[in-house]
This record gives C-alpha cells, structure tokens and sequence, in this order.
C-alpha cells in the first residue's frame, strides 16, 4: 500500500526545500490559521506557504516536534510534548522539540494570547493522530493483519488477541519518507484514553536552567563578534541635534555607527561599549509636552476615538426607568512595564548574503518579516532562531533588537549583539496602556442590576463583556485595542500579559461589589445570584470552599475580596484576604485563593504554575507598579525606583484546577491575573470602608483616600 | 593598564592579563564564556549576576576583577562539581521552582550563599536573604519551598 518514498500530498517547491532539511521517517505536514496578533504585529499577514507546523518520527523511533512557538517560561516545551504522546502512543520521553527556527519550524504568528494550547495544541494532536494512522497502516500490511486487530502501546503496533506479534514505529519508519498532510478523519483521542495529558509533568527544561547550560540570546558567542550598546535617546519626543563621536573612538577598537536613526557603540568588550557610549556627545531638542501619570487621563479623554460597540441587550433607557439607585464611577490604571527580567537581546551574524539572527523574541517569524523587509532580502536568505527566552509577557513581540543588531552587523561586517541595558529595556518598551473605565448601572427595588453602562478608554475590548444577568446592558470601547491612534500615548503602548483584561477586571468586578454593598448582599452571594454561566458558578463556589468564604454584607472589616472573569476562555474566580496598615496606607495580601476552569488540562503541574504566576505578578500592577514620565521622558529606568512583587510581598497562594466537563482546552498562561487588582481592590474597601478607583493602590493612594 | 589576576574559578586556578576596574560579569560572560551568570540591571538590584566569592552570595556586575584577586569564584557552572546537581539545583528541579529560568541562577547561588551561611535558614531568613533577587515569572512560592527543602531546619 505504501511504497518508499512516496509523496502523496501536493508538494510545493517550499514545502520540498523544507523537506530537505527534515530527513526521513514519518513526516506530517499541518496547518493553522492565524488568529490575531499583537497589536505592534498586526500588518503581519502570513505569506509563507499554507503548511504550517510539523512533527517527524525519525528511524530510530524518536520523534520531533518543530513548532514556530517558543518557550518563554509558559512550559509549553513541556506541555505540547504531552498532547503529541497520547495521539501517538509514544512515551513523551521519545518526543524532542525545536522550537522558534525560521528554517527549521513553519509558520507562526508568535506565541501570545494564550493561543498554543487552545489554537495549536487541537492542530498538533490531529497531526499525531494522523501520523499514528500512517504507522498502523504501515504495521498492518508488514504483519499481514487488518488494522482493526491492531493496537498501539509505547510506540510499538501489536495485534489486540496475540501481543507478541508486534512491530515498532522505528522499525516501520526505518529506510523511509512518508509524508501527510493532516485529515480531519483520524479522530482525536478522547478523555478516557489520556494517558500522558492530564497527568502532572515536571518540566522538561529544568536541569538545563538550573545549571546555567540553558541559552538566551546574549549567551550565543560568535567568533570575532562585537558587542554594541546603543545611543538612547533622553526622551521620546527629543530630536538628535549633534553628535560629536571623537571621544568615544579614541577609545582603541571602538566603532561608532551612525545608520540614519540608529547610533551604536561597537566593541569587543561589553564594559568597553558601556564606556564608549557614555563619551558620545549630543544634544536634543525636544518640544514642551508635559503629559505626566496624573494629567495624563484628561488628555487620554480628550483624544478618544468614536466608541466600538462590543455588546449589548436590551435597552438602556428601560433600564435606567427601572432603576431605583444608580451608580456612577470612572475607573483609571497606570502605564506599567513588562520588565522581563531578560533585557531584549539579539546576535546576528551576516554571512555568504545570509542573516542569521539569534533572537528573544515572542515572534521569530515575525522579526523574519521586519528582517526581509527591512534590509531587502529575500525570504531564504533570512534566519530567526529563538534560544530561550527569558519572561516576554507581550513585552517581546515586535523585537526591534534584532533588526539594530542585523543592520550593525551588516555595516560592521562582523556578528554583532544587541543586548538592552535594563535602561534601555524600561525605555523601549511597549508599556501596557494606561487607561479609563466609565461605569454607569443601575439596581431595581429588588436589589437586582437593572442596567450596565460600561465604556472602557484605551485599555482595549478584550474582558470587556460582563457576564453577570443583567436585562439593559451596554459595552462599548474606545480604541479595541492596546495601542490607540498616532499621538494618543507619549510613547509606544502594547500587549501585557492578558491586555486589556486586566483593566475591565478590575472595573468591572468593584462596579459589581459597589452594587452588592449597596444592596446590602455578600459580594459572592450577588455574584452568584446574578450570573447563570455554570463556569462561573463553578470556579466562585470552589474558590469560596477552598478560601472557607463566610457570607457578610461589605465592608465587613475583614478585609476579604472576590472578584471574577474571563480571560483566553478560561474562567476564573479569585479571593483574597488583605490587611491595611492605617498609618502608612500599606497593603499587605495575605492570601489568595484562585479557581480555575480551563477545560482539559493537559498538563496540571505546568497549568498551577502558570496560576501562580499570574497570582504573583499581578500582585505588581494591584500594588506598586506605575510608570513615571514626563512627556516622552520615562523616569522609571531601573529597579530603583519601579517596583515589582518581591518575596516579602508573597502572600499564601492556593490554586484550584476545576474537574471541567469542557472537553476543550483553554488559555492557562493569562486568566489567573486578570482578577488581581479587582480582588484586592475589594478586599481593601471590606477592610477599611473606602473604596480606590485608581491602580496601583499605593500606600499614597490609600491615605489619600483615608484623609 | 593591565595586570595579572589570579583567583580560583568553580575549582580551576585562573590567570588574567586584564584591566583591574573590568567588571567580573563582563569577564565571566564575555572573556571566560560562562554565561549562566547573567546581566539583569547592572546596577546590584536584581541578583541574576549573583556568583560566590569564598562562599558569600555578590553581584557580579558591582565587581572589579581586581577585587577577586586571589580568591574562589563559584559561578551557577561550578556549583556542582561534577555531574551530580547540587542539593539546591535538585530541589529547583524537583519543585518546579523556575519558569522562564533567566534568574534561576542567580537565584540557586544567592540561597547557596544564605544556606552556607546559615545551614538552618528559617523561612523568614529564606525570605529576607532572597528578597533583593527579582523574578518577573511569579515562581516565588516555589523558589521559597525548594530553598526551604535545603535548609537544616525544614519541617519533616
């Protein structure tokens, strides 16, 4: 039935080239759509052929994985090697991933939105199910057995009745290329057969990092490379008027690079670059902007864009008749800062007419784009390979290191890497929008919600919608996303971690608790009286039992919270308890309980770290994370003076994986954040009676609204 | 004006012909290619550079070379001491206490140096020994349990 060699799917002439480089065996072929995004991203329209990623099960029966994802510490090199195992029935052992390599991996869009387990994960198990279909063929016709007869353990086929009677894959694959396109008509496994997913698994990347062997970008080394530090300007909006360079160069071996924009200092010593660079002579003119964190909202008003209605029921006008009390609050969160704690880093060396660019990036393909374009190449003389990536959280999408790192390299003639000082990573940064929620609702006689009027500025749509039952309601956004138009913001804004969530969460979940108060109602009561979902229900009531919720009217003086949404299609519910030193306005959150329902978890280890995680550093825009500026000037440029969530700062943390009967896997690395500031923001106002409306709630903010 | 410099890295006596004022992590990254310590902030606010120098958790981006003349640097490479993790490096593995990994190192080498120091580290010394040593990740609950299954003083 199947001859050596054979290749039965339509080949195009890329697909044949990217065969070359994969070597016999099994190979799958499979497609994805492109989803959405990140907003820096998003004139990326995929041009690269329709096939997409692949896996390989090689003659000695190892099989490989090739997925344009990468690993930034969200475990997917861990999960997606689960998914693959159980479609194939091989030991997740057997299963090697490459991650990230434009030569090597097919086209994606780049790894964010929560979308590698919930979009590519379905697509990578159709390809195992696929290529498990191809080895029982194989196997029936080497054993002269009907497939039916047949079964698959451990990567070898046996016949059901007589298990000696067996046959390996690597035995199968051995001396032959066998490609395939996925079919949608091998089914997938269902919930009773995992073995491998669903099941808790130590991540696959550990020894490597513990023992410093594990590579980012800045820890490639090229022979005869140089190090380049770059020319920073004082402010966004200041303009280069001179440079004087003499200085610097006189330092032996420096090199000065003026590429139009771009000014760098070349060396092949980093603390020579470093010294080099602070010998360069300017001067700026800057123009007088004098936007800063607090005038910044009323600007942000007055440049905001016609309304985009995101949903609605009923009609407003009913509702507000039918209200007996309304409320009316206006809900602000500052710029905040990705800070991985891996500046942006790249290396890139140009040789024989072929840029290979070593890269942290959250988007290989789509820094290749940047590169193609940019500097005139063709598509095949351009090369993104991500190392590790140390923590992007939305920060590492458009990776504008690499393309400074490809021109320098090209007008040094020799490989060059870029590595941000952490100045520059807090400068060039695309800061998650500060942002302005306008709440308008309404509670009947009853002491139900009667009406939600709900517009959301800049911080974008996403976990705008409010899930609660809610007859007259309204949601509309100013900008959909996290970028908003030319001159909205003083410098660039983008993605962070579960963008624009975060903000409507935090809205949202007090508006409700406001409401709740008001009617004199437990938050957790109201919230479960007036929603339906059976996810929603589900997560509140496990979070309460876990968390030992005890109903009372707020503010009860406990200092507890909930507060819950959605987020990449996983619901979460969160509690927290806090205490508040009157005196210093200091928060201190001494537990958070969070529920989670995901659907099937492919892998529960890696799905509570990720919650924890999201507890953690959410913990940072809840309290103490806030950008300073004036006008394009960030005042924040080091650890001195932006604050993130320390060890002292840990509060107990208890996570909860809801037994779904979703049979769908959802978004794991984003959802358990998005409650962070709302639940804290809750907990405050049931401690001291005061509720504040503006994140981070700082221990200024706190006494502020204490005076 | 170069000098020679002598000092004892992960176990190997090593002798560099450098400037004195050139900061070690540089020189550790760069010249001698051991770049598990790694550059964070530059400024000793973050811990990944974190080496020992005779046993005692330091910023490597805050040092002269000079300043290690004639004593032991262990980098995250030579914890070890062979093929065999060292107790903290197997309890990160075994707690799952990393994710992104970029400040594991520096994390691994600052508890050795607490641990060192204090063999029977409480959790609050865990927690104040740890807390100049940022992670973006949020593996904190973890870094503290994995520490906390070295130290002497861990709960049976």
């Amino acid at each position: 039935m199947f001859e050596d060699d054979l290749i039965e799917a339509p080949v195009t002439f890329n697909r044949r080239s990217f065969l070359k480089r994969v070597g016999g065996g099994v190979v799958v072929l499979f497609t994805t759509q492109p989803v959405f995004s990140l907003a820096q991203a998003a004139a990326l329209q995929p041009v690269e052929p329709a096939f997409n990623a692949y896996l390989r099960i090689a003659d000695d029966g190892r099989v490989t994985c090739f997925t344009g994802k990468i690993e930034m510490g969200q475990g997917i090199i861990t999960s997606l090697p689960q998914m693959l195992a159980d479609e194939l029935d091989v030991s997740v052992d057997m299963i090697d991933m490459v991650m990230g390599d434009t030569d090597r991996c097919p086209f994606d869009q780049g790894t964010w939105g929560s979308l590698t387990t919930r979009v590519f994960g379905p697509e990578l198990r159709a390809a195992g199910a696929q290529a498990r279909s191809v080895l029982i063929d194989l196997a029936s016709e080497q054993l002269g057995l009907p497939r039916e007869q047949l079964a698959v353990s451990n990567g070898v086929v046996f016949e059901r009745a007589n298990q000696g009677r067996q046959v390996s894959y690597s035995a199968l694959t051995s001396d032959r290329t066998i490609v395939r396109e996925v079919k949608t008509s091998d089914p997938l496994k269902t919930a009773q057969d995992y073995k491998v997913m669903g099941t808790a698994l130590k991540r696959r990347d550990s020894r490597e990092k513990v023992t410093g062997k594990a590579q980012y970008a800045a820890d490639i080394r090229l022979p005869g490379m140089l190090h380049a530090r770059l020319l920073r300007p004082p402010a966004h909006d200041a303009k280069l008027q001179s440079l004087e360079i003499s200085a610097a160069e006189a330092i032996e071996g420096v090199q000065v690079v003026q590429d139009g924009d771009l000014v760098a200092v070349l060396h092949e010593n980093r603390e020579v670059a470093d010294r080099a660079i602070a010998l360069l002579k300017t001067t700026y003119s800057r123009p007088g902007t004098q936007l800063d964190e607090r005038t910044i909202y009323d600007h942000l008003l007055s440049r905001a864009p016609e309304g985009d209605p995101v949903a609605s029921g009923g009609d407003l006008s009913e509702g507000e008749r039918l209200a007996v009390e309304v409320f009316e609050e206006t809900y602000l969160n500052a710029y905040v800062a990705h800070a991985p704690i891996e500046p942006h880093a790249a290396l890139a060396s140009f040789e024989d007419g072929k840029m290979t660019v070593w890269a942290s990036t959250q988007s290989p393909f789509g820094l290749k784009r940047q590169l193609v374009s940019a500097l005139g190449l063709a598509e095949d003389k351009v090369r993104v390979i991500t190392p590790f990536v140390g923590g992007g959280f939305g920060g590492k999408g458009s990776s504008s290191q690499g393309l400074q790192a490809a021109r320098l390299a090209k007008i040094a003639g020799r490989p060059v890497q870029v590595f941000w000082t952490r100045e520059d990573e807090f400068f060039w940064d695309t800061y998650r929008p500060a942002a302005i929620v306008k709440i308008r609702s309404g509670l009947t006689q009853a002491g139900a919600p009667a009406f939600w009027d709900y517009r959301v500025y800049f911080a974008g749509a996403r976990g705008s919608e409010q899930p609660y039952d809610i007859p007259h309601h309204k949601t509309v956004a100013h900008s959909r996303r996290w970028t908003g138009p030319p001159g909205t913001h003083p410098f660039a804004t983008g993605a962070w971690r579960a963008p624009a969530a975060n903000t409507n969460a935090f809205a949202r979940e007090q508006h409700i608790d406001i409401m709740a108060a008001y009617a004199g109602v437990d938050p957790l009561e109201f919230r479960l009286k007036n929603c339906s979902d059976a996810k929603y229900i589900g997560v509140l009531k496990a979070a309460a039992e876990k968390f030992g919720w005890t109903p009372a009217k707020g503010p009860s003086g406990r200092g507890v919270g909930v507060a819950c949404g959605i987020d990449a299609d996983t619901v979460v519910a969160t509690m927290a308890e806090v205490e508040v030193d009157k005196s210093s306005g200091r928060i201190k959150v001494k537990r958070v309980v969070c529920a989670q329902d995901m659907g099937l978890v492919v892998n529960p280890a890696g799905a509570t770290i990720q919650m924890e995680g999201c507890i953690t550093m959410g913990l940072g825009y809840a309290l103490s994370e806030e950008l300073h500026f004036r006008g394009g000037e960030i005042l924040d440029l080091n650890f001195d003076s932006y604050d993130l969530p320390l060890f002292s700062t840990l509060p107990e943390i208890e996570t909860i994986l809801i037994d779904s009967a979703d049979p769908a896997p959802h978004g794991g690395g984003e959802p358990a954040i998005i409650t962070m500031g709302a639940v804290i923001a809750n907990a405050v106002f049931d401690a001291i009676g005061v509720r504040l409306f503006e994140l981070p709630l700082t221990p200024q903010r706190v006494k502020a609204v204490l005076a | 004006m170069k000098e020679m410099i002598q000092f004892t890295l992960n176990g190997i006596p090593v002798t560099l012909d450098a400037e004195p004022d050139r900061p070690l992590l540089w020189v550790l990254r760069g010249d001698l290619n051991l770049t598990g310590t790694k550059y964070g902030c530059g400024i000793g606010l973050c811990g990944a550079c974190a080496v020992l120098v005779d046993g005692v958790a330091e910023r490597s981006c805050l040092l002269d070379i000079s300043s290690i003349a004639n004593k032991t640097v262990t980098t995250i490479e030579g914890l070890a001491g062979g093929e065999e993790l060292h107790p903290l490096q197997q309890a990160f593995v075994e707690h799952d206490a990393l994710q992104c990994g970029y400040c594991t190192p520096g994390m691994i080498i600052t508890a050795a140096g607490l641990l060192k120091e204090k063999p029977a580290a409480s959790e609050a010394e865990i927690i104040a020994g740890l807390d100049g040593n940022l992670c973006r990740c949020g593996a904190h609950k973890r870094i503290l349990q994995a520490v906390r299954s070295v130290s002497s003083s861990k709960k049976t």
